[in-house]
């Protein structure tokens, strides 16, 4: 069965099983792999993608419920907040073994395009939801700052 | 042209040496690993015309790129950026032009000079035993590309400095690129003897050298052995065993088999593997899957049962792991005792990449893709299930979405699987993938075993600590591994006793004594070994002590650590920075504790603040870290790995345990077994004491210390000492 959607700003039909978790269609059926697998119940992050500009958990996300809707993964993002994301992960050196971090800064970067000038409580907030096993959070702090900083400049 | 690095031999190191370094094994594993030294393999590419690949770590091409050949897994601790940085260094190479390639699997090549001839990555070991290996590499060849330019301009080599990847000569302003010398300094022979830089000279060591990992892994294009595809490869699922120990009576595949895209279910040592075309219907094949398990011999008991032996056991002498003078007699005669208990639980690594390898079987050939740790020993295993020799093994080692000592394990669990795997799909080069889903990962056992402790100390009437007695009951990671000869002597497997044995405090009257327990259970490393419950133990005890004597916990020890001056050193820098003052306690429902622990040679201290509310809801709001890890490689990666270090730690002794119930893990993902979140992180504030020792390690040591700082703290807010890991229940202290 195919679920045509728009994944990083392109229509694209994906024949699979529809029950398929759209983490699973995006890696294997699109052959995206920035997108990672850590626990397949919305526990940790990794898969985080943004869904019509909300960070959501795709390893819970049947393929079925995104029929439409615009999908981006770390390898389609483009915005302003989304390169200073990056930028300031680069520069504060946030990652460690990186294999969180696609979905930290997905997270992030959501964040920032809804709050310019989060707080600590709010990148706490936002944030809780992105496991990182090397703990690299004191860091992802700092960036998210660093970021907010450089979109205000 | 390839001309091979004239390396010193390799030194088999002295017992005690190794068991200082590196907390996994050498020696011993020489017996089972003899065949290894068979000649050298190609090298990691063949170079390609016109590249300077002097010895095995490193290429220059003709386009002034430098790669640097890592032996070492990254896995997060910033390996590759260190290993790079020092052979940059000596090589006086532009940091710019590095990049860094994962080494085949090679332990005539490749081994960690800590261990004798094997190659592997732990014991926080990458940068001590990289260290002389790789600026001798990295000068050799600069005096190679140096002799090029000489002969090439016809002046003598003293003449010639060299920056940034260039050749210079001062007289005429002529300057020529590592590049474009790599062709004329490929056809030189490797000089016997060069001159190392002295520190002052040094541009890239000690400085803040971006990680060479960072881009990559801020953009989605980092590889993970997840992201490993390749034409016709299958997804595998491995149905395991309920209880450790059971074994598969029988199974009936129909249902599975039907789900569509699953290709082939097939039985292995392990369990039953469901093989398809992608993940999700192998996940679907093996939820449907019915297997009937035989428990005979599996472990059935509950965790709660075993602690409960394990207290009893604690009462008990064990055997001796360190004698001083005569410990029960000071005991005795002690005007004063304190005693306290403490209770660790087991403990699963959780790294954030669920176990995972690619495996491409023929008749005669293996070929495996997978974040590998113990190279050598992953290479032996998977030839013993193939059914090859190991030299018909190779190993693309790829980045590892963490480990924290799972990747390590002397079984190589999830890379024999998935050859199992793939030799019962008939070893006909199909590529197949296993994947581990996090429950399996939290079910999958190796984890940090569970340990009960008990310590008892006696002070003289002027409060000085006579005597200590510190008993250890768990089960032994060694035993029944190719490292037991090694590394467990007399019945005391030296990591079980590491942080205690080697108590640093001065006490005439010493005894440490260990219980090793048996069970069904299988243990492994986790990140810092020994340390990981040791240093909690005699720190958090310590601590007792102090307050028994009546004394500040910071002066306690400083006066204990008078012929320690690397702990004394980080004791007090982390004390000064972080306004340590028993003048100046914090306000009500505020505490202040202080930790100072040496691992793999590495000498951490910290200070941690909490804030304990009226419901016993705890916020740690601030550790200060010294650390003193010889040389510092680079500042910025050291500062992050006690960053790291602290992190996991705390989110350890707040939050993780793995219980069993009647021999079934009652935890199954991270709802269950649950780790720090960034809410809880608190604010960590590094210095690193100035060294010229040689470097060691840091990815591990930052972890040790920073349970008891906490514990200590809490007990410094609230008067109540933490005796239990984890130490919060519904969130709150128990």
């Amino acid at each position: 069965m195919a679920t045509t959607l728009v994944l990083n700003g392109k229509n694209i039909t994906l024949d699979a099983d529809p029950s398929m978790p759209l983490l699973w269609a995006i890696r294997e059926v699109a052959g995206l792999t920035g997108t990672k697998f850590g626990c397949g119940m919305a526990q940790c992050g990794a898969c985080t993608v943004h869904m019509d500009g909300q960070a959501v958990r795709s390893c819970v996300l049947p393929l079925s419920a995104v029929a439409g809707k615009h999908i981006t993964t770390i390898e389609g993002l483009e915005s302003k907040p989304a390169k200073a994301v990056q930028a300031a992960w680069v520069k504060l050196q946030v990652p460690q073994c990186g294999y969180c971090q696609s979905g930290q800064i997905m997270s992030a970067t959501a964040l920032l395009e809804r709050n310019a000038a989060p707080s600590d409580a709010d990148i706490d907030a936002a944030m809780n939801g992105n496991i990182c096993r090397c703990a690299t959070y004191a860091r992802i702090r700092d960036a998210i700052h660093e970021a907010a900083d450089t979109l205000k400049a | 042209m390839t001309t091979r690095l004239d390396l010193p031999e390799l030194q088999q190191p002295s017992r005690r040496t190794f068991l200082k370094s590196a907390g996994v094994a050498a020696a011993g594993l020489l017996i089972g690993f003899q065949w290894i030294g068979s000649g050298g393999r190609a090298m990691a590419a063949d170079p390609a015309e016109g590249t300077f690949a002097p010895n095995a770590f490193l290429r220059i091409g003709p386009d002034d790129s430098v790669t640097v050949i890592a032996k070492h897994v990254e896995m997060g601790q910033g390996a590759y950026t260190g290993i790079a940085t020092i052979l940059a260094e000596e090589l006086d190479a532009d940091w710019r032009k590095v990049r860094v390639e994962s080494a085949p699997a090679d332990a005539e090549r490749y081994a960690n000079l800590a261990w004798g001839k094997m190659q592997g990555t732990g014991g926080s070991s990458a940068m001590a035993n990289s260290w002389m290996q790789l600026r001798e590499a990295g000068a050799k060849a600069r005096a190679m590309l140096i002799a090029a330019a000489a002969a090439a301009w016809n002046v003598p080599v003293s003449e010639l400095t060299t920056r940034e990847g260039v050749v210079h000569h001062a007289a005429s302003g002529r300057q020529a690129s590592y590049g474009s010398l790599a062709a004329a300094a490929s056809k030189l022979p490797v000089p016997e003897n060069v001159t190392l830089k002295s520190p002052e000279e040094f541009r890239l060591v000690g400085r803040q050298a971006p990680r060479v990992d960072a881009a990559a892994k801020s953009d989605g294009t980092a590889q993970f052995t997840l992201d490993v595809t390749m034409p016709g490869m299958l997804v595998a699922l491995l149905q395991r065993p309920p209880q450790f120990g059971a074994t598969v009576k029988s199974f009936d595949a129909s249902a599975a088999k039907a789900v569509p895209g699953v290709v082939s279910v097939v039985q292995v040592p392990r369990g039953v593997a469901v093989v398809a075309q992608g993940f999700w219907a192998a996940k679907q094949g093996r939820d449907a899957l019915k297997v009937e398990w035989d428990d005979s011999k599996a472990e059935k008991r509950s965790s709660d049962a075993m602690l409960a032996e394990y207290r009893q056991l604690a009462e008990k002498p064990g055997l001796p792991a360190r004698v001083e003078g005569d410990a029960a007699t000071a005991l005795a005669g002690a005007a004063k005792t304190v005693s306290a208990s403490y209770e660790f639980p087991y403990l699963a690594h959780a790294p954030m990449e669920p176990l995972d390898a690619v495996v491409k079987l023929t008749a005669d050939r293996c070929e495996i893709w997978t974040g590998a740790q113990f190279q050598t020993i992953d290479q032996a295993n998977a030839a013993k299930t193939a059914g090859l020799e190991p030299q018909q093994v190779t190993i693309h080692t790829l980045y590892a979405g963490g480990s924290f000592g799972r990747r390590a394990n002397p079984g190589s669990d999830y890379i024999v699987e998935a050859v199992s795997i793939a030799k019962a799909l008939g070893a006909n080069g199909t590529p197949v993938k296993l994947q581990w889903t996090r429950e399996d990962d939290i079910h999958g056992g190796l984890y940090r075993p569970m340990y009960v402790h008990k310590l008892e100390a006696g002070l003289d009437a002027e409060g000085k600590l006579i005597g200590w007695r510190h008993r250890i009951v768990g089960q032994s990671i060694l035993a029944g591994t190719p490292f037991e000869q090694m590394m467990v002597k007399d019945g005391v497997d030296h990591t079980s006793v590491e942080g205690a044995a080697n108590l640093p405090y001065a006490i005439p009257n010493m005894s440490v004594e260990l219980t090793t327990t048996q069970a069904g259970v299988p243990v492994l490393w986790w990140r810092v070994v020994g340390s990981s419950h040791t240093a909690f133990a005699v720190e958090a005890f310590i601590d007792e002590a102090a307050q028994a004597a009546g004394q500040d916990p910071l002066a306690f020890r400083r006066a204990l650590l008078a012929k320690q001056p690397r702990l004394l050193g980080v004791l007090e820098l982390a004390a000064e920075k972080a306004g340590w003052d028993p003048a100046k306690p914090l306000p009500k429902g505020r505490g202040r504790g202080i930790a100072v622990a040496e691992a793999f040679n590495t000498y951490v201290a910290q200070v941690a603040e909490v804030t304990v509310d009226e419901k016993g809801q705890v916020k740690v709001d601030r550790v200060v870290c010294a650390v003193d890890c010889g040389t510092p490689i680079n500042p910025d990666i050291i500062a992050a790995q006690m960053e790291g270090g602290i992190g996991f730690g705390l989110g350890a002794v707040m939050h993780s345990a793995i219980t069993l119930k009647d021999g079934k893990v009652e935890q199954n993902n991270f709802d269950g077994y649950q780790v720090l979140r960034i809410a809880e992180m608190p604010k960590v504030e590094v210095h690193i004491v100035p060294s010229g020792e040689a470097p060691t390690g840091v990815g591990e040591p930052g972890v040790a210390p920073v349970g008891p700082a906490v514990a200590n703290a809490i007990f410094a807010a609230t008067g109540k000492r933490v005796h239990t890991l984890p130490f919060l229940s519904q969130g709150r202290l128990a």
